[in-house]
């Protein structure tokens, strides 16, 4: 009896320690002391590089001369001014990275998009979204160069996507989203848009349709005070706790804490904030020119729900699946562990017949010198709360 | 004092046939006529019981049960406090469509959510808006302040004073600035707290963050410390006690008035180990204040937040007590000319 209890008391603390992730850790302090500004990582789980696939042959210098692909062929609309070799390289390049012939995905090689016996005819939808997704690259690439800019002292040449970085080799990117379907106006099934244990909020219960939101709306996320004093400033908690479900899907995309981009002294400052933070501002931005001004600005070449030849692109509210930043990342803080796989693929850059600009790109962020610091008392953060 | 710690006094004790200590482990259970407590004159109610003995509740404590005073206070507590149970419940069955199933699997998850901010503070926004969440509160309330009546009266009727009712006005009074005077005074239902597990706790949260890091509130320091305070003077204490038990220092009332050994030894213990004694009825004042002015404390820092000052962060900046860091340089890029919005 007695040794039963005694197997038991012991039993008890070892549950409680169940939670626990027993291993070898990887600590690495980055910033001030006590400030619990660390990357702490299993040992076991530090990705390295990840594989990527090669390119279908060497591209060179002699290769991307000669005729030009609008010439030779019909209806070349975004890489018309490709070399008709460079022209074909990319071509085998998005087979393998987006519908691979190899049996993993139906119908996949060439024909997902083309028509074989018209391989100009636009009849299949699939080639027009991956004009567009093409145009989308280039502007990445182009315009966004403040996301993937190093700002810690390293070069940043090549650093930007393939198609690859988000589809890995599946026409339908993993990781997506749609907007939520709206509660109910009635109690039943009432869930106020949050109170449910989802993977995109971290398992809390914190809202879960922050997406639409903050990565296609342009919502607020500046929630903190602007002022020791009340003001004018109104932020609810409510709207507090949407931005908290956003910033967890954030860390979990990332792999990263909290503090991998803030000083949780003061979530808002920018001061005491990581260069990283200035990263993750310009992701947001382009996740939104990504949803709107491409995904979104497709609208009815996505097939409704049922209806399409290749599965369902739509959510349950008919918007198309869009990006978010898992859909890049998938749980690395760099996707694909830092590859940079766009020095293969000149083309994906944004040097040719680049769509006209909405807006200059942005200046550049802050990085290697650090700007002239005023005394922390008088760095309150931007006043006016920015989208 | 010194002849005392000298002398083998708990063999003296044990020869004298005074050894009546009993702990956990030498426990006698004594079974007999049950006690019905003192006579109660006629503006009281009847109680119910006593019921009988348990060997088990012994273990724990007193093994007789009972009797209850229910009494019209108590029952009305009763009633309203079931009527907000009930409310929240339901509420919260209605979120996953009254599935019993998956009403236990999120159940941590799922809540009574206060109004929208759209609705102010005004008396009954609709039902499935937050209006039950009113009306759940104030039943809750309602049975809450009955309960401390019954405490009050109880504690008054048995001739006892009234700490135990103050110490739970304490409390009562956090939870009321949460729930209903600090969203009074912002004007919005929506600054109160669900009803439920993990939504309160996100709540929280969500709460430090948009009034700026409420460790830098003095009072939610003050709040602390006089919690992890109370933590701290408990061990103490019942360690005290426990330890001083083989002398008779589980009779702490008597040896306020008679001290005993076991009150000299508890007393020369921390005043070798620090200095300073607290005596038998001076560390229930200390217990007993910590643990009020954990809540009290709280509920002043609460009700500041948001009202009168709205980043606690910047307020302690201003102030000259926020820890200040190296500037890591950067800087927000929503001020950089032609940033994207």
């Amino acid at each position: 009896m007695i040794r039963h209890t005694l197997t038991l008391l012991a039993a008890v603390p070892a549950l409680l320690l169940g939670g626990c992730e027993i291993g070898t850790k990887l600590t690495e302090q980055q910033g001030p002391r006590g400030t619990a500004i660390a990357d702490v990582k299993h040992a076991s789980a530090v990705k390295v590089a990840a594989e990527v696939p090669v390119p279908p042959y060497e591209l060179t210098p002699d290769m991307r001369e000669g005729e030009r692909a609008g010439e030779a062929y019909e209806n070349v609309q975004v890489l018309g001014g490709l070399s008709v070799d460079e022209f074909n390289y990319m071509m085998a390049s998005i087979t393998e990275w987006v519908s691979p012939a190899d049996g993993s995905v139906e119908n996949g090689g060439c024909n997902y998009c083309h028509n074989p016996a018209n391989m100009a005819s636009d009849e299949i939808y699939t080639k027009v979204v991956a004009r567009k997704m093409l145009q989308m690259t280039q502007t990445i690439n182009a315009k966004w160069t403040p996301h993937f800019n190093n700002n810690y002292g390293q070069s940043s040449d090549n650093a930007g996507v393939t198609c690859w970085t988000c589809h890995r080799g599946k026409p339908l990117p993993v990781n997506n989203w749609a907007a939520a379907t709206p509660d109910p106006s009635t109690l039943m099934g009432r869930k106020y848009g949050q109170d449910t244990p989802l993977k995109v909020t971290a398992w809390s219960s914190l809202p879960y349709d922050s997406f639409s939101s903050y990565l296609s709306g342009a919502e607020n996320i500046r929630v903190g005070a602007v002022s020791a004093y009340p003001s004018q400033y109104v932020s609810e908690i409510p709207s507090t706790e949407k931005t908290y479900g956003l910033m967890m899907h954030m860390s979990q995309s990332l792999g990263v804490n909290c503090t991998f981009c803030h000083n949780s002294q003061n979530f808002g400052k920018w001061t005491d904030s990581r260069a990283q933070r200035v990263n993750a501002w310009y992701g947001i931005r382009m996740v939104r020119d990504i949803n709107n001004n491409y995904i979104a600005a497709l609208g009815d070449v996505w097939p409704a729900n049922g209806k399409g030849p290749y599965g369902n692109r739509r959510g349950p509210e008919g918007d198309p699946l869009k990006v978010n930043c898992a859909t890049c990342h998938n749980g690395l803080n760099k996707p694909m562990g830092g590859v940079r796989m766009l020095k293969d693929y000149p083309a994906l850059k944004g040097a040719h017949s680049m769509p006209v600009m909405a807006a200059a790109p942005a200046a550049p962020a802050p990085a290697a010198e650090p700007a002239p610091v005023a005394p922390v008392a008088a760095v309150i953060e931007g006043a006016k709360p920015a989208a | 004092m010194v002849d005392l710690v000298a002398q083998p006094a708990d063999l003296a004790l044990r020869e004298a046939g005074t050894m009546a200590y009993q702990n956990i482990f030498t426990q006698v259970q004594l079974r007999g006529e049950l006690e019905p407590g003192v006579p109660l004159d006629g503006n009281n109610d009847a109680r119910i019981g006593p019921f009988g003995f348990t060997y088990l509740m012994g273990k724990l404590g007193g093994s007789q049960l009972g009797p209850i005073y229910l009494g019209k206070l108590g029952l009305a507590s009763l009633i309203f406090g079931a009527i907000s149970l009930v409310i929240m419940g339901m509420n919260m069955a209605a979120q996953v469509s009254y599935d019993p199933i998956q009403f236990v699997r999120q159940f941590f998850w799922l809540a009574l959510e206060p109004p929208p901010a759209k609705y102010g503070f005004s008396v009954i926004p609709p039902l499935n808006d937050g209006g039950w969440w009113v009306i759940a509160g104030f039943f809750l309330t309602a049975s809450i302040l009955l309960w401390w009546a019954r405490t009050y009266r109880r504690a008054v009727e048995l001739g006892m004073g009234t700490h135990v009712a103050w110490a739970f006005a304490s409390a009562i009074w956090l939870y009321l600035v949460l729930g209903f005077i600090r969203p009074m005074a912002m004007g919005s239902w929506s600054e109160a707290v669900p009803f439920g597990i993990f939504p309160h706790l996100d709540w929280t949260a969500a709460f430090s963050i948009r009034y700026g890091n409420l460790f830098y509130n003095p009072f939610h320091a003050l709040s602390i410390t006089f919690l992890y305070g109370s933590t701290l003077l408990f061990a103490m204490h019942g360690a005290t006690i426990l330890a001083v038990g083989r002398y008779g220092g589980e009779r702490e009332i008597e040896q306020i008035t008679d001290r005993g050994t076991a009150s000299e030894r508890a007393a020369l213990f921390w005043r070798w180990t620090m200095g300073f004694n607290a005596t038998m009825e001076s560390i229930h004042r200390w217990a007993w204040w910590f643990a009020v002015l954990t809540t009290l404390t709280g509920g002043i820092g609460i009700l500041l937040t948001g009202t009168v000052v709205d980043n606690w962060y910047l307020w302690a900046v201003e102030h000259h007590f926020a820890e200040q860091y190296p500037a890591t340089g950067v800087i927000d890029p929503a001020t950089l000319p032609g940033a994207p919005q």
